[in-house]
């Protein structure tokens, strides 16, 4: 009954020498909420950017709705690409207002004035940025600055939603904030979602299936329950109970 | 007469000459204006585009073009001068253009002065847009194109500085328009100063004249009209820096 949406096959990253991913295989369904875990520097920034189709995999496949994204080229499959979305580790804002920032994805899109001003509107309020709209990006709060750059990335209805570590540098009353989001899009729109996080709690709090990262190697991929009470690697117990060290 | 009040009367004599409009200091203004602001818009519709070629093009060349305008940027005016003026002398290679002591000679060696300022400015301020920019257009849908516009975008205040550094050299210039413009008034007195009005004279080559004359509030005029724009085109550029 799943269908997928994105799949990887044998996917692998270096860097000059350094490999950073190896073979790595994962299917996302359609309107899943997917965990990638890992310990810091393992490559979940580096998969995501991949998926994204930011950088371009050392080896591997990459299918987007049963569709192989060629190349992997940035100009190439710009139809994928706008039908993805993805929430940087460090948001970057746009030295403009907050509208601006918000707008943008539509803009370039070509849509009509009165449809940005609602949906940007609309996107603001479930942040709880309503108000907001004409503050320069740049003065805005971290906490702001992150649900900001959130608003800015589903405004435009992506089917996917990449989100890495949105809730890192942020309070607990943000953190919950942005969690609430996260399940309210996907309730509200069925986005896809797969979120990166070394938070084993939110992984918990929020997703249904989810991956571990170790090495370079996704170790084990399974639902949440499995990999909270019976996981098939003795490295994924290790991991999360804080076991690991890294 | 003590020095102090030698100065004294020339700065009083230099604000009569200022506030009574007198033609022949207003008409060397406009022609400071005039050719500095024309030969700073074709040098940014120059160096803008490329400034823009070189940040987003890969093309055979490129770091001998960008060598090219670093050494440009701290060409010595009057060489400059010297080139343009052989080059349109009456028994240049281009001595048939008649542009030999012109306004359009001089729009062109300020041009050629000022354009790899602007560039080089522009390049700077373009690469100092932080990369995560690209990658946030790029992952919210944008184009090759849309990066563009971005990034020029986010640079502008960059940019418009750079402009402003264009013009203020533009207008300080005194080199290269004291050989291709020759300094010409038109001849016959106005206003009991000078040798009428301008034709290629600017605030500084009549500056220079005037000193060497002795007509020192008439220089001292000149000389307050001169840094009052370049100070405003820097009190400008300042406020576009704090707006960043
Ligand atoms: N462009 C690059 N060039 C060279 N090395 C890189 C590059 N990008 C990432 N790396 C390396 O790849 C490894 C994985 O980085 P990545 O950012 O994907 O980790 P991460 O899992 O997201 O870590 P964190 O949880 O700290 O964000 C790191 O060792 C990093 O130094
Ligand atoms: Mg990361």
């Amino acid at each position: 009954m799943h269908s997928e949406l994105i799949r990887v096959q044998d996917l692998g990253k270096s860097f000059g020498k350094r490999v950073v991913l190896k073979k790595i295989n994962i299917s996302i369904n359609e309107g899943e909420i997917f965990a990638l875990m890992g310990p810091s520097g393992v490559g979940k920034t580096t998969l995501f950017r991949i998926l994204n189709l930011l950088e371009k995999p050392s080896e591997g496949r990459l299918f987007f709705r049963g569709s192989e994204l060629t190349g992997g080229t940035i100009c190439e499959n710009i139809n994928a690409r706008r039908s993805m979305s993805m929430l940087f580790q460090t948001p970057c804002l746009l030295n403009t207002t907050v509208f601006n920032n918000v707008a943008f994805g539509l803009m370039i899109r070509k849509v009509d004035k009165n449809t940005i001003r609602e949906k940007v509107m609309n996107a603001l309020i479930i942040v709880g940025l309503e108000g907001n709209e004409e503050q320069k990006a740049r003065t805005l709060s971290g906490g702001e600055a992150q649900r900001m750059a959130f608003a800015r990335a589903i405004v435009y209805d992506p089917d996917i939603l990449l989100l890495d570590e949105p809730t890192s540098s942020l309070d607990p009353a943000n953190v919950a904030m942005i969690e609430e989001i996260i399940k309210r899009i996907r309730h509200e729109r069925g986005t896809t979602i797969v979120i990166a996080t070394h938070n084993i709690y939110q992984v918990k709090r929020i997703a249904d299936r989810g991956g571990i990262l170790l090495n370079g190697e996704l170790i084990e991929v399974n639902s949440i329950e499995r990999i909270f009470e019976a996981p098939e690697d003795a490295r994924t117990k290790a991991f999360i109970n804080g076991e690991m060290i890294y | 007469m003590s020095s102090i009040d030698f100065l004294f009367q020339g700065i009083i004599k230099a604000f009569e000459l200022i506030f009574s409009l007198n033609p022949y200091i207003i008409s060397i203004t406009g022609v400071s204006i005039r050719v500095s602001g024309t030969a700073t818009i074709l040098a940014t519709l120059t160096a803008i585009p490329l400034a823009c070629g070189i940040t987003f093009l890969n093309f055979k060349g490129k770091q001998a073009l960008i060598t090219l305008i670093n050494t440009g940027m701290g060409l010595p005016s009057v060489f400059v001068g010297l080139f343009i003026f052989l080059m349109i002398v009456p028994a240049g290679p281009f001595g048939f253009l008649k542009m030999y002591y012109t306004q359009e000679a001089m729009i062109l060696a300020q041009y050629i002065l000022i354009t790899p300022v602007i560039c080089g400015i522009s390049l700077a301020a373009i690469k100092a847009v932080p990369q995560p920019v690209i990658d946030t257009v790029y992952t919210l849908g944008g184009s090759r194109k849309d990066i563009v516009i971005t990034m020029l975008r986010e640079a502008r205040f960059g940019l418009f500085t750079s402009v402003l550094a264009g013009l203020g050299r533009a207008l300080a210039e005194v080199g290269a328009i004291l050989i291709v413009g020759g300094n010409i008034a038109y001849t016959g007195s106005v206003g009991g100063i000078g040798e009428g009005l301008s034709y290629t004279r600017s605030l500084t080559t009549a500056i220079t004249l005037e000193t060497s004359k002795g007509e020192v509030s008439t220089s001292i005029a000149l000389g307050i009209i001169l840094i009052s724009l370049v100070l405003s085109i820097n009190i400008l550029a300042n406020f576009f820096q704090r707006m960043e």
